[in-house]
């Protein structure tokens, strides 16, 4: 046996302190870049939250979320939330009835029955949507297809949630479209495979198979529609008028909170006026609204999800 | 060779076949599959054994610009299934398929088993109850799942998953049975599970399967065919192949000078 002898460390194998320092700075570099976005989201609920804390000094929260009138620039205020919130909730639910199904059958097709070219033509022209500025869909709604809709319903008003929803809805197609198809694909051939194996027709491997494996991705889809749906401002604004009306009813006219923000936010209202702080307290209810749906999203993701 | 009074379940006659790519994956291949034997094809990696075995099913339908060349006929039916006039999915519904890779489809163990009997139409809740009991049971897998019935595919283990995946196979109850092989994902306990599930489901089925391990070949099947570049090299009783084999090729694969 060797007596044993006192270890030292060789300056070959000693810490590099250069590269230590050189890892760190990139890290802390990289660190500062993920952080602006987190710290801009905190920064707008902070002001979210200030602006309408004073505006609830003025106006009960009671008030704001169970009165049915909304009138901040008249003499006679009323500042009751619900008129804007169910012309946010109509012109979604319009817009989603439009796209989720075709969006979904579209991306059904695209993944499952389209040839490789007939794919390679069809998603740039429906991604080519994406592209098109909301201000350009507003006046299609107003132009274009509520003249339509008038001629099945001479009644509608030129301002109208149906014609607003629907092009909304057209507008948002092809996220779901896109977002959808990439997660059908995503499933691994062999999964199909045992299903034709199994005698199963093209559309029995799309509907039974497919289908339930991209559900997660389907759903987060979906997600995203909705929370490009109820913040949508400019088709809106353009197509569904600018009066808060209660009301449920496709064929009236209504504002939506989007609406309101943006007409209060071009007219010079003074800064620290109540009526100036209700956009805040309206923006906050539109964070909260598409907050709930991202949270359900995620539940629901994650109880349907499937791994392969 | 094989026992003239044994029936043949299928022929290959004179099989090519070629990629979409124009490689020529089959060359001229004539074989038969005898009624209620397990025949296996080995050979290495590449040789076409795959290829082979999914013209059966006509998998290679799935994939546009393949072709097929030359005849495999089934009996009694006495019909060319490479046939264009022949409905592949006809085909599927005779002769399933047990895949390299367990592939469970995201749904519950029970509507995994049931899937062939739901695409056929069956939806009879008696009928169908008792179907699944019946298949899982020939898979070796009731006693394991019968009370998760309603559980989720992918919690099983790997070993489980294929034996449902061969509990889904056998669910329609098909003429023949094609193995991909089966084994090649699993440890040694599964792998001889599915292996002792073979043999017990040849009484029921033809089974045709694809291995690399010559072991199991040896251990499992009654005729095997030795494969090497898209050819037959070899084709004999299980016995012979692996005590007296024919051809050099053979015997230089089989002893483990190549490959």
């Amino acid at each position: 046996m060797q007596a044993p002898v006192e270890l030292s460390i060789s300056p070959r194998l000693a810490k590099n302190i250069r590269r230590n320092v050189k890892e760190r700075v990139i890290e802390v570099i990289l660190m500062l870049a993920a952080l602006v976005a987190v710290a801009t989201t905190f920064a707008i609920v902070g002001v979210l939250l200030y602006e309408s804390l004073s505006f609830f000094k003025t106006v009960s929260i009671v008030e704001f979320l169970t009165g049915t009138e909304w009138t901040p620039l008249f003499e006679d205020a009323h500042y009751g939330i619900l008129p804007l919130v169910s012309g946010t909730l109509t012109t979604s639910a319009i817009a989603l009835a439009v796209a989720v199904p075709i969006g979904t059958i579209s991306a059904i097709f695209l993944s499952e029955f389209a040839s490789h070219k007939t794919r390679e033509i069809i998603k740039p022209i429906l991604e080519l949507l994406v592209g098109v500025p909301t201000v350009v869909f507003g006046y299609f709604a107003l132009f274009f297809v509520t003249p339509l809709l008038q001629a099945l319903y001479p009644d509608l008003s030129t301002f109208n949630m149906l014609g607003a929803g629907i092009v909304m809805g057209i507008m948002i197609i092809p996220y779901i479209a896109s977002l959808s198809e990439d997660a059908m694909r995503a499933v691994p051939m062999s999964m199909r495979e045992g299903s034709y194996a199994m005698g199963a027709t093209r559309f029995q491997t799309a509907i039974k198979v497919v289908t339930p494996a991209a559900i997660s991705g389907i759903v987060a889809a979906y997600i995203l529609a909705i929370s490009r749906a109820v913040g949508e401002t400019m088709v809106v604004a353009i197509a569904a008028g600018q009066q808060p009306n209660l009301t449920f009813n496709p064929l009236e006219s209504a504002a939506t909170i989007t609406a309101y923000i943006v007409q209060v936010a071009m007219g010079d209202l003074p800064h620290g006026s109540v009526g100036y702080q209700s956009i805040f307290a309206a923006g906050l209810v539109l964070m909260l609204l598409t907050l709930s749906f991202n949270i359900i999203g995620h539940w629901v993701r994650k109880r349907y999800r499937e791994a392969y | 060779m094989a026992n003239v009074t044994t029936p043949i379940k299928a022929e290959a006659r004179d099989l090519n076949f070629f990629y979409s790519n124009g490689a020529r994956a089959l060359k001229g291949i004539s074989m038969p599959l005898y009624e209620n034997k397990i025949t296996a094809l080995i050979g290495p990696s590449g040789c076409g054994k795959s290829t082979f075995l999914r013209c059966f099913n006509r998998m290679h339908d799935l994939y546009p610009g393949n072709k097929y060349q030359g005849q495999i006929v089934m009996h009694p039916d006495n019909t060319n299934v490479l046939d264009a006039g022949v409905d592949p999915i006809e085909v599927r519904m005779r002769i399933s398929m047990v895949f390299q890779k367990p592939n469970p489809f995201p749904k519950s163990i029970y509507e995994n088993v049931a899937y062939g009997l739901r695409v056929r139409g069956e939806n009879n809740k008696r009928i169908m109850d008792d179907k699944v009991e019946e298949a899982l049971k020939g898979a070796a897998l009731w006693n394991e799942v019968k009370d998760r019935l309603h559980d989720l595919a992918f919690n099983l283990s790997g070993g489980q998953q294929q034996r449902l995946c061969i509990a889904r196979a056998l669910a329609t109850d098909p003429e023949i049975m094609l193995f991909d092989e089966p084994t090649s994902a699993l440890d040694p306990i599964a792998t001889a599970n599915i292996e002792e599930l073979m043999v017990e489901l040849r009484s029921k089925l033809t089974i045709l399967v694809v291995t690399h391990n010559m072991q199991q070949a040896a251990r499992v099947s009654d005729y095997t065919a030795y494969m090497y570049l898209g050819e037959l090299i070899e084709y004999n009783d299980t016995d012979k192949i692996f005590t007296t084999p024919s051809r050099k090729e053979t015997e230089d694969y089989i002893t483990g000078k190549f490959g």
